[in-house]
């Protein structure tokens, strides 16, 4: 299977979900979509297509709090990048974590250091700055000095 | 002891030490001898590159990403530059391509070689650790020929290389390579047939495929358990396309599988070096970089296949001189994690072994403090004795088989 099928399949399936598909080249590609549709667009990924979870990446911007879930398609070398926007005041959007254990920290370091919440996750406690750093005070945000 | 075989015990593994990639603390709760529960905690010199990588210019993040991690220093400006490259839509000569790979395979030779040696150290083989040791300083000793330094190397950059390989010191790495060969097959054979070793790492701390996939481990870490994912193979980059090499691979998951294909790998870093010192021959000398005015604006994931497993970085461009975001993961990140599936229902000697096998940063194993009693607070074990508990298992296996 080729990138261009792999799109074409998720287009297929989750037409209504997919806000813009923006494929650089055929072994990256950006697929942006509604936040409430994460969890079945990873389930069909992981589970059906078979990808890889690799990391998933925060960034805080004008739009608000912008999530990539970045996907390995290893057979084609492929990185599908499964982008969300959350809105700035109350971020929130489903965990991954029940699915499969690899988005589990990197879920809670975003929560710790972006203040996204992540429901339902097992455990979102703090990754990395357990009992050395102010509650509500989140680094990686823009306005952070 | 036949009381503590009922009692809980906490066993603290670290937490930190300021010269390894990864300050961490494993909790090992444990009834009698076997582990039960193991619980990971982490951030005690957590340096915010990240963020800091957001107030330097693109030329300056390579140093500073050189600096995530001291053994595999070379993996994350080459993950880096790759996603950079993707940004500008760089594509850079075959010089540099080679040069670029020549370091990363030097790189892995050198981490595996030190891998072998610990874990050599860690079962109490304390002659493995020292000829494993002695085999890497020639090539550490090639790396200052090369580039400079024996350490972080800062060969990198946008577009290329900051130095040529020149073609008159390709027979000196020859030579060394060669030796480095016969070593390799050397200390390969030592470990592979000896029967105490097989007896100390078959069936101890094995991960199947489907924890693999659960915990997305990557590097050999998930090829020892029959996942064969190689970004050097599946996303080619450098010059990994232009040479002839395998995916090395096991099937049993367990610590004598990841010690197989690090060793293996070996082996095929070797032959990937000497392909591209042959190529460099054939490529204008000096030729090793392109001029990048400007990064665009976009989104870069760039991938490289560290010793440990694949790196990535994502990088955010906003069209300024420095990146908006920079996001790194470290192969460590998801294979610290299997831990869990490891070492559960081992016993505390084999523990050492299993949390070394999937190769996290040493120090951090090296600094194994003690145990306690989660009763009395009684302390039972410090890291000598835990790290001779393992040791005395080898020599008692070594008895029964009368080797």
């Amino acid at each position: 299977m080729d990138t261009e099928k792999v799109i074409e399949k998720l287009k297929e399936r989750f037409g209504s979900d997919i806000i813009e598909i923006n494929t650089r080249n055929n072994k990256r590609s950006v697929v942006t979509i509604h936040p409430g549709s994460l969890l079945k667009v990873a389930e069909y990924m992981y589970k059906e297509a078979g990808l890889r979870f690799i990391i998933a990446s925060a960034i805080h911007t004008k739009r608000g709090f912008e999530i990539h879930y970045h996907f390995s398609y290893d057979e084609i070398g492929l990185v599908l990048n499964i982008h969300v926007i959350l809105n700035s005041e109350n971020p929130k959007i489903e965990s991954l974590s029940n699915m499969f254990n690899a988005s589990n920290w990197i879920e809670r370091e975003m929560h710790e250091l972006f203040g996204i919440n992540f429901l339902n996750h097992p455990n979102q406690e703090k990754l990395i700055s357990e009992g050395n750093w102010a509650e509500g005070v989140y680094p990686y945000r823009k306005e952070f000095k | 002891m036949r009381n503590n075989m009922t009692k809980k015990f906490f066993i603290p593994i670290g937490p930190y030490h300021p010269l390894q990639e990864e300050p961490e603390l494993f909790k090992l709760y444990c009834e009698g001898e076997i582990v039960k529960d193991i619980k990971w905690e982490t951030g005690y010199n957590h340096r915010g590159i990240e963020k800091l990588a957001e107030s330097k210019t693109y030329d300056q993040v390579f140093f500073l990403v050189e600096r995530v991690c001291g053994i595999c220093s070379t993996s994350h400006p080459f993950a880096f530059a790759n996603a950079v490259e993707e940004i500008c839509n760089v594509e850079i000569t075959d010089r540099a391509k080679y040069i670029r790979s020549i370091i990363g395979e030097l790189e892995r030779i050198h981490s595996h070689l030190l891998w072998v040696g610990l874990a050599g150290h860690f079962l109490g083989y304390n002659t493995v650790f020292m000829w494993a040791w002695k085999y890497r300083e020639p090539i550490l000793d090639l790396f200052e020929i090369i580039t400079g330094n024996r350490n972080s190397y800062a060969m990198f950059k946008v577009g290329g290389v900051r130095r040529d390989i020149e073609n008159s010191k390709i027979e000196t790495i020859k030579k060394v390579l060669d030796e480095c060969r016969r070593k390799t097959n050397l200390l390969t054979g030592a470990v592979m047939d000896d029967p105490v070793i097989h007896a100390r790492t078959k069936g101890v701390g094995t991960l199947t495929k489907q924890d693999i996939i659960d915990y997305a481990a990557v590097g050999p870490t998930a090829r020892a358990s029959g996942v064969a994912i190689d970004v050097r193979k599946d996303d080619p980059y450098a010059a990994y396309p232009l040479v002839n090499w395998k995916v090395i691979t096991s099937d049993t998951g367990d610590v004598f599988a990841k010690a197989e294909v690090r060793l293996l790998e070996m082996f095929e870093s070797i032959s990937i070096i000497e392909q591209c010192l042959d190529k460099l021959k054939t490529e204008k000398e000096g030729d090793i970089a392109v001029k990048v005015k400007e990064i665009p604006e976009g989104i870069g994931t760039g991938r490289a296949e560290a010793p440990r497993g694949e790196v990535f970085h994502c990088v955010f461009s906003d069209g300024s001189n420095s990146p908006a975001r920079h996001k790194i993961r470290a192969p460590s990140y998801v294979n610290i994690a299997t831990f869990k599936k490891s070492c559960i229902g081992q016993s505390i000697s084999d523990a050492t072994i299993s949390l070394a096998a999937v190769d996290p940063c040493y120090c951090c194993t090296e600094r194994l403090a003690a145990v306690y009693s989660a009763g009395s607070g009684e302390k039972l074990y410090n890291a000598r004795e835990l790290i001779e508990l393992s040791a005395d298992r080898t020599a008692k296996l070594r008895n029964t088989q009368k080797i």
